[in-house]
């Protein structure tokens, strides 16, 4: 069983005036087949969590440590998180000039595996990933989120993650920019990769919006860079009613 | 934002990305006139070009000093002299350099070494700078490659130049006759000063392709001219590969004999690393019921890699019922690369079907190669990918199978060289 433990961990960026810590000590223990929502309100760090856990080069790692299953993900590089099985969807994914979805879906899928998939087996996969998701076939040709609505983008992010089937997802603001519609799909991908019990799930957001169509087993309020409360489901609640001013208001936020 | 369009329409201005990229606006070329500028009337790039006296004489021309419209991104002094003269003197000096020169003729495809006086050459066109009019003035003996007529070769023609070394002056002529269809391959290898005049006769209701590829070593310095004349209702397809070299300035023009004409241009070049590499083409819309369309993509990498694209189309008066389409792209891997990206349309009657431009530099950057990383891709791998899908549509173009595959694996070469 895939267990993702963060221990104490300390993160800076690289500011004007030296480097500024925004993560100031995370705890936090994701094992696979749960589904965890970190919420915060806007600066407290919790986009910054996402991406330090994915590796991203503006983040420097100061102290803590953060363990897959007993391994040193903060050793590894990017690419050998994504293969580890940690998986990061977007909240703003990249155009990639001049490379077409469905290359780049097959190159991600042989990397991750290990080796190629079996092009029928690979074709009928994609293909059926797709319908579910309500994307048209003719999206597979266009070049990576170049020209992509706000929705595309984020049902080829959870494309992706449906067919990487990573062991930990960690999902950075699906929920933005999405109507009823978009973030219906979105959240029914979701919740069909958590279906299968096989991915710990971390769900970063800033609304609870998204939480009406996916039931997180745990709660966890972010601010000023670490976790100030944690709980079930009915933590979301308290949220939805009172926001996050009772954590602000306290100087937890920056 | 990765991708920065530079315009979609008839000189507008343009606009420059962040970083270390430069990229030329469009109609950037265009003097500023009235008082205090010493100019009295704006003149528009394509019109000086266009206005300029063609000559086989290299006198007519006056020495550049790289403040011309036409030389002012070209680096003269990496010119090994073939523009001010002390070229032509050491070949005068010291002989020609060496061309090893090999061939492959299909059946009825002749290949012949003459004077400078045969009557075949100069009837594609004049040369229309100095450097071309110096290579006319003063090559020694031409080739002329003729293709039958009616004559529909199996394979490609190939010329294989190697050059070694020293400072030389060509003159080809290729002549496909009414109603062939041919593949001409021009492959250079090896290195020297070379400067040439390349004559494309394509004879009415024939097809040409035509593929010179640039694949010198680091050192070499090359400057040509492509003179193409399309017959009636002919079919012209030019395709530039540059990837070696130090500098290499290539000069596609196209002239329509009749009308009907077809002409496609396709360029695809990789600059590495204080590589210049420049591209200036003219189509010269003077004849109805023609067609264009141009394709040119470069990939820079490395610091001091400098790509030009210069993209004059004119459409006269009396062309009538054209159809012109032109397009540019260029993708920067590292910082300290520099592109200049120009496209020029300018058109002087209305009755055309259609005509177009567009020219746009983006750059593969921290957090695409992020994002395909976290995908499971290697650096490496995700650098070649980018660049494999930035060149494979134009690649599919070209339409000759052998010449695609060669090309595709110069550019993994270039990839596994220099990434």
């Amino acid at each position: 069983m895939a267990t993702l433990e963060i221990r104490d961990l300390h993160v800076s960026v690289e500011a004007e005036n030296g480097p500024r810590e925004i993560l100031k000590g995370v705890d936090l223990t994701v094992k696979q087949g749960e589904t965890h929502a970190i919420m915060g309100p806007n600066g407290s760090g919790k986009s910054t969590l996402a991406y330090s856990l994915a590796g991203h080069p503006k983040y420097t790692v100061t102290s803590g440590s953060v363990l897959l299953d007993g391994e040193d993900v903060l050793e590894m590089s990017v690419d050998e998180r994504a293969k580890a099985g940690v998986f990061l969807a977007m909240q703003y994914p990249v155009e990639v000039p001049g490379v077409s979805v469905s290359n780049f879906l097959r190159t991600a899928a042989t990397a991750v595996r290990g080796e190629a998939p079996k092009l029928r087996l690979w074709v009928k996969e994609v293909k059926e990933a797709m319908a579910a998701l309500q994307m048209d076939p003719a999206f597979a040709e266009r070049n990576v989120n170049e020209g992509f609505s706000g929705g595309e983008k984020k049902r080829h992010e959870i494309l992706q993650l449906e067919l990487l089937k990573p062991k930990i997802a960690i999902l950075d603001e699906t929920d933005s920019g999405l109507d009823v519609d978009a973030l219906r799909i979105v959240s029914e991908g979701i919740n069909r990769v958590r279906s299968t019990g096989e991915v710990g799930t971390l769900l970063v957001t800033h609304y609870t919006r998204i939480l009406r169509y996916i039931k997180p087993d745990y709660v966890h309020v972010f601010a000023a860079g670490r976790i100030v409360e944690s709980g079930g489901a009915e933590l979301a609640d308290k949220l939805e009613e009172e926001g996050y001013e009772s954590y602000v208001k306290g100087g937890a936020s920056e | 934002m990765a991708d920065t369009p530079l315009n979609a329409a008839v000189n507008t201005a343009g606009s420059t990305t962040a970083g270390s990229i430069e990229v030329g606006t469009a109609g950037a070329g265009a003097q500023l006139a009235g008082p205090g500028t010493g100019r009295t009337a704006v003149q528009q790039p394509i019109d000086a070009r266009v206005a300029v006296k063609p000559s086989f004489d290299v006198n007519d021309f006056p020495v550049p000093n790289g403040r011309e419209e036409d030389w002012r991104f070209t680096p003269l002094h990496r010119l090994g002299g073939l523009h001010d003269g002390t070229a032509a003197a050491i070949a005068e000096r010291d002989g020609a350099g060496t061309d090893k020169v090999e061939f492959v003729l299909p059946d009825g495809v002749t290949a012949e070494t003459v004077g400078r006086d045969d009557a075949r050459l100069g009837k594609a066109g004049k040369p229309v700078d100095r450097v071309a009019a110096q290579a006319f003035s003063a090559f020694e003996q031409a080739l002329v490659v003729t293709v039958p007529k009616d004559a529909v070769l199996p394979e490609p023609v190939r010329i294989d130049v190697r050059a070694e070394g020293g400072v030389r002056f060509a003159h080809v002529v290729i002549d496909v006759k009414p109603f062939a269809e041919a593949v001409v391959v021009l492959n250079h290898v090896g290195t020297g000063t070379r400067a040439a005049n390349v004559e494309l006769l394509v004879g009415d209701g024939a097809k040409l392709t035509f593929v010179s590829v640039q694949d010198w070593d680091r050192d070499a310095v090359h400057v040509s001219q492509h003179n193409a004349l399309v017959g009636r209702d002919a079919s012209f397809k030019s395709v530039v590969v540059t990837f070696g070299g130090d500098l290499v300035r290539l000069h596609p023009r196209v002239n329509y004999a009749g009308p009907g004409g077809e002409a496609e241009l396709f360029g695809l070049y990789f600059a590495d690393a204080g590589q210049h590499l420049e591209h200036r083409l003219i189509i010269d819309h003077d004849t109805p019921h023609c067609r264009s369309n141009v394709a040119y993509k470069g990939a820079l990498q490395g610091q001091d890699a400098h790509a030009v694209w210069v993209g004059d189309v004119l459409i006269r008066a009396a062309a009538l019922g054209t159809d012109t389409y032109e397009l540019n792209r260029n993708l920067v891997l590292t910082d300290g690369a520099r592109v200049d990206s120009i496209p020029n349309l300018e058109i002087e009657t209305g009755e055309i079907v259609g005509a177009g431009h567009a020219s746009a530099t983006g750059r593969f950057d921290d957090e695409q190669l992020f994002y395909l990383q976290a995908r499971g891709i290697p650096a490496d791998e995700a650098r070649r990918l980018v660049v494999r899908g930035f060149f494979a549509e134009l690649l599919q173009q070209i339409g000759v199978a052998e010449v695609q595959d060669q090309l595709m694996e110069k550019i993994e070469a270039e990839l596994e060289a220099a990434v």
